[in-house]
């Protein structure tokens, strides 16, 4: 399946919703929109991947992009994914310990706020 | 011995047909479904790799896969890799990509360096025009990560990724046969 996305505003994160396949063909239209986010002053980004079906490396490379950029205005750009086919990928590469990754969007929101108090 | 090939022009659309037909023989080849996702996301790798080589290098070259069921009784043929870690080439699914992309020499050791489990974009910077922001080792790190068993071959004429991995009744006996002739 094709990618999907969709973002929404809750209480002050963005809320990236990705559903389908990221791959080398998919990946450049979710790095366009989170360099747009970022751009229009979004610096708190959670991408929820729970209706991801696949993600290869170059899907992860643009999700550490936006890392780097969030983080370039003291931001954070989170994941909620408990697919374990999906999480496989970043723990190969070692990946877990530089994305904070939850069971849920609230979740997300709820430690980054407890990080920042 | 049963061979599919499929040949695919250098643009990143052909990756996920790739991925769909690897996946839909080695199904056919009897692997585990829990492998099925490793090989999915190994051949999407792999040929997401070539793909951009290609781009660089030669994008009117195709890109070529070998998709082998080495179930036979006859045991492997003349076709088998020359890397082949410890003769294991009998009752696999391999997978060949190989492009036409000239390899840096330097590369090899890097590759063949690599450890599962390492932390490869340590160190990395987004260039102003990259694309990944990920080294393109790790694509390869991936494949080194997830298959059983795996060749690397770069040279001047290109690169070929070979990548297998043991069929069910290897190492379930009492797996379901299904998918099987």
């Amino acid at each position: 399946m094709d990618l999907k996305l969709d973002h929404h505003t809750q209480d002050d994160t963005e809320i990236v919703v990705v559903e389908g396949e990221i791959d080398v063909y998919t990946a450049p239209r979710l790095r366009e929109l989170l360099i747009d986010l970022v751009n229009k002053g979004n610096y708190h980004l959670v991408v929820n991947m729970e209706k991801v079906e696949f993600l290869d490396s170059t899907g992860l490379g643009v999700l550490v992009g936006g890392l780097k950029r969030v983080r370039a205005h003291d931001g954070t750009l989170d994941l909620v994914c408990t697919q374990e086919r999906i999480l496989k990928i970043f723990r190969i590469t070692g990946l877990t310990k530089v994305f904070g990754i939850y069971e849920s969007v609230q979740e997300a929101i709820d430690k980054r706020k407890s990080k920042q108090s | 011995m049963a061979i599919v090939q499929l040949t695919i022009s250098a643009l990143p659309a052909h990756v996920r047909t790739a991925r769909l037909m690897a996946t839909a023989v080695a199904r056919r080849a009897g692997v585990s479904e829990s492998t099925l996702d490793e090989i999915r996301l190994a051949v999407g790798e792999a040929c997401s790799r070539a793909v951009e080589a290609h781009r660089t290098h030669c994008p009117e070259e195709p890109i070529r896969l070998e998709l082998i069921d080495s179930s036979s009784p006859t045991g492997p043929g003349g076709s088998a890799g020359p890397d082949r870690v410890n003769g294991s080439g009998s009752d696999r699914f391999e997978v060949v990509v190989s492009d036409r992309a000239p390899a840096k020499e330097n590369g090899s050791p890097l590759v063949n360096g690599f450890e599962s489990g390492a932390p490869a974009y340590l160190g990395e910077s987004v260039s102003a025009g990259g694309f990944t922001g990920l080294s393109p080792d790790v694509g390869l790190a991936v494949i080194m990560g997830l298959a059983d068993e795996v060749s690397i071959e770069p040279s001047e004429n290109g690169t070929v990724v070979r990548m297998s991995w043991p069929l069910s009744k290897v190492g379930a006996e009492d797996s379901d046969p299904r998918g099987l002739d």
